[in-house]
Order: C-alpha cells, then structure tokens, then sequence
C-alpha cells in the first residue's frame, strides 16, 4: 500500500471523517474538526504505524494531509 | 541489594471536600462549555476545598482513614511521606504539620515534591524502608489543593484540577501474608522541567507585586506535549516494571494511573493492550488531584469491593518535572 492511501486510512480512522473529506488540502483542524489534542494523537498513530519518530517542530507544521503525506514520504519512502 | 522484609499496603484512605463544581459551574467563570470538557478530558465535577482548608487538613482526614483500616493506631506509624506540589507553606513540610495533627513525636517526616507521582514517589521510598527493616509501618499521601493555586482566566488549565487526598500505610508483609509491594519503579526527565510549573514564589522568581499581578504564582501547563511524553513515560515504566518480574498484561487484574485525562488513560490502554474493563477510571468526578489520583482511586475500588486481596494491581504516574514512576502490588 502507498503512503498516501496509508495516511488518509489512519486519518479516516482516528478522527472518525469521510473518505470524501481527506484532500490532500484538508487542514486537520479547520476542515477535518480535529481539536488539538487530536492532532496529537494523530501523531502518535503515524509513529507507532510508520515506526519513526517526529519532533514536536515538526508535528507542528504538519497541519494538512497533505503536509503530512509529503513529510511522511521523505521519512519512510 | 539486600531485602530483609517484604512491604505491603495495609491500608488506605482518602479525603475529598464536599463542595463540587460542574462543568457548568466552569461555564459561569470562564469562557468554556460542559462539552468541551468532557469531550477533551473525561471530566464533569471535581471537589473544592473550603477558605479555611489547606492540604494538611484533608491530609489528616485520609490519614486517619488509612491508619484504622491498616488495624493500626497514629503511634504504630514510624514514618510519614507526603507527596504534594500545594503544601501548607513553602517550609516547612507539610508532613511535619501532618505529624503534629497526628499527635506523634520523634519519627522522620519530609515531603516529596514530584509532581503527580508523588505519592509514587513516597511509595517507592517507604518500600525501601520497609524492606531494609528501618521502619515498620510508613504512612505515605498524595495531597493537593490546587483550586487555590489556579488561573481562572486560563481556561486551558482551570478546569482540569480538583483537590483532594489520598493515604496508604505501607507495612512489612509477615511471610504469611499473600499481599506485597512486587516492584517499583521511578524516574525523571528534567529536559521538560518547564512544561508543567508554577513560576513564581521561589528563589528563582521570588514573590512580588509584579509576579501576582502577571499571575505568576499559578499553574502553567503545556498540555499539548505533555499528553504524548506522558502516554510514552507511563508505557516506559508499566513495560519495565512488568518485563523485569516476567509478567505480561495479561496477568494485571487492575490498571490504575494518573487521572489526568481520560484520553491519556485510553492512550495508554490501547498501548499496553489491556482489557478496558481492567482499567479504573474516576476522573469525571474528581478530576485531576495530581498526588491524589492514584491513593483516591485505590481506596475507593478497595471500599467499593473492586479491587480484592490477591488481586495484582499496576498504578502509574506521570508528572511536573517530568516525573515518572509505577507500582506493582499484590494487594
């Protein structure tokens, strides 16, 4: 499975949205209704899927689906 | 190391204040929703301590509670730790305070300042007296009364604490005696010493009209980086603890940690892969007491017939510093 597909599934999984709604333009907060604990937890779900660690700055500007596929794809891919 | 006695919990109390405030009573003073709370921490009421309280007094009540049901009398305990982060005073200790209430002379007493697992961090001293025959019967609290340290024009903090106290009297165990103190385990990571503070008051920032005007002498939390450091902590310290005696989670019959927030706890269920019946959970009513969580929640599932003589029990805690630490009991 690509990284993409692998991402969107997580995402669609831990905070519960339509397939419809992940766009790789998607903002987690504004467009996905995660809070901020959320978005922890999502990046706690993306390191324990994907076996990597990601630093607190850079959890920070993963803020879109996009954003994350792209930085999880230089990391893994 | 050389262990010449087994320690064990003998007995437990606690102590929570009578005056409850509900979410909605949040909704009058700050800018939050019932909500909103629960969706994001699990909790609806915690207790408030009254004017004329402070931490020693609920100490006493929990303590007393403890002493009785171990079987024991104020002059059998040789030993008194208390963990808290909102002492009486700055100094002397709280525990000292708490002696004197007790009526005892002549046995050491100090408090802990460890954050949330202080009373972990009391716990796991007293078993090392036990163990090595110093002292017999160690009278160890969780106290906090943090409604009075906190801002309430920061709704990202006030709503999330409550005050309360939790005791335990932890005993030699005779050979006879099925229940002991398996392990214990604590640690630290001061890399994170600012995250969780309250700034002013000490040697650092002494106190001044500035430091109150900017509301320096309150709670500051960090909350965001702290949930992922304290799911990973509290894994850390239950994965060490129970590989080292060769258990796995299978053979816990209760989960108790921090109350902070229920998500943490469910975090950290979902990591250790336990049955969520085994985990105990009270935060919708107490919220989080630091100190207090685990000592209340032990003495109210021991008083309500869940946790029984035999059974094994995990408590965890993370906290300001960062402190870490768990407990491994056959109660």
């Amino acid at each position: 499975m690509d990284i993409e597909q692998k991402v969107k599934e997580i995402i669609i999984e831990e905070l519960g949205v339509e397939a419809s709604e992940v766009t790789l333009e998607a903002n987690f907060i504004e467009d996905l209704g995660a809070d901020s604990l959320d978005t922890v937890e999502l990046i706690m779900k993306f390191e324990e899927e994907f076996e990597i660690d990601i630093a607190d700055e850079e959890a920070e500007k993963l803020t879109t689906v996009g954003k994350a596929v792209d930085y999880l794809t230089s990391k893994v891919g | 190391m050389i262990e010449r006695y087994s320690a064990k919990i003998a007995g437990t109390g606690r102590y929570l204040p009578d005056k409850v405030m509900t979410n909605q009573d949040l909704e009058k003073i700050v800018d939050t929703s019932d909500e909103w709370i629960k969706t994001r921490t699990g909790m609806s009421e915690r207790r408030v301590a009254s004017e004329e309280q402070a931490s020693s007094d609920m100490a006493l009540e929990a303590a007393l509670q403890a002493i009785d049901h171990a079987g024991l009398r104020p002059k059998d305990i040789d030993l008194i730790i208390v963990g808290t982060i909102s002492p009486d005073h700055a100094f002397p200790s709280t525990a000292c305070i708490v002696q004197n209430k007790l009526g005892i002379k002549h046995v050491p007493a100090f408090d802990i300042s460890a954050g949330c697992p202080g009373w972990i961090y009391a716990s796991n001293i007293a078993k090392q007296y036990v163990e090595n025959g110093i002292a017999k019967n160690v009278l160890t609290i969780g106290v906090e009364l943090l409604t009075k340290i906190l801002n309430y024009e920061d709704r990202g903090t006030c709503v999330l604490f409550g005050d309360g106290a939790g005791a335990t009297v932890i005993s030699r165990a005779e050979s006879s005696d099925i229940s002991r103190i398996i392990d214990s385990d604590i640690t630290a990571d001061g890399t994170y010493w600012d995250l969780l503070i309250q700034p002013a008051g000490g040697s650092r920032m002494p106190a001044s009209h500035e430091t109150v005007d900017a509301k320096k002498h309150t709670v500051y939390m960090d909350g965001n980086r702290i949930f992922k450091l304290a799911v990973r902590s509290m894994y850390d310290s239950c994965d060490k603890v129970l590989k080292r005696n060769n258990m796995d989670i299978s053979s816990i019959d209760w989960l108790l940690t921090h109350q902070a927030n229920l998500r943490i706890i469910d975090a950290l269920g979902r990591k250790l892969k336990i049955d969520p019946n085994k985990v105990i959970i009270n935060i919708e009513k107490y919220a989080n007491t630091s100190s207090a969580t685990i000592p209340i929640a032990l003495d109210e599932a021991i008083r309500n017939g869940k946790i029984r003589r035999g059974d094994i029990v995990l408590m965890s805690s993370f906290g300001a510093g960062l402190t870490s630490g768990s407990i491994l009991i056959r109660y």
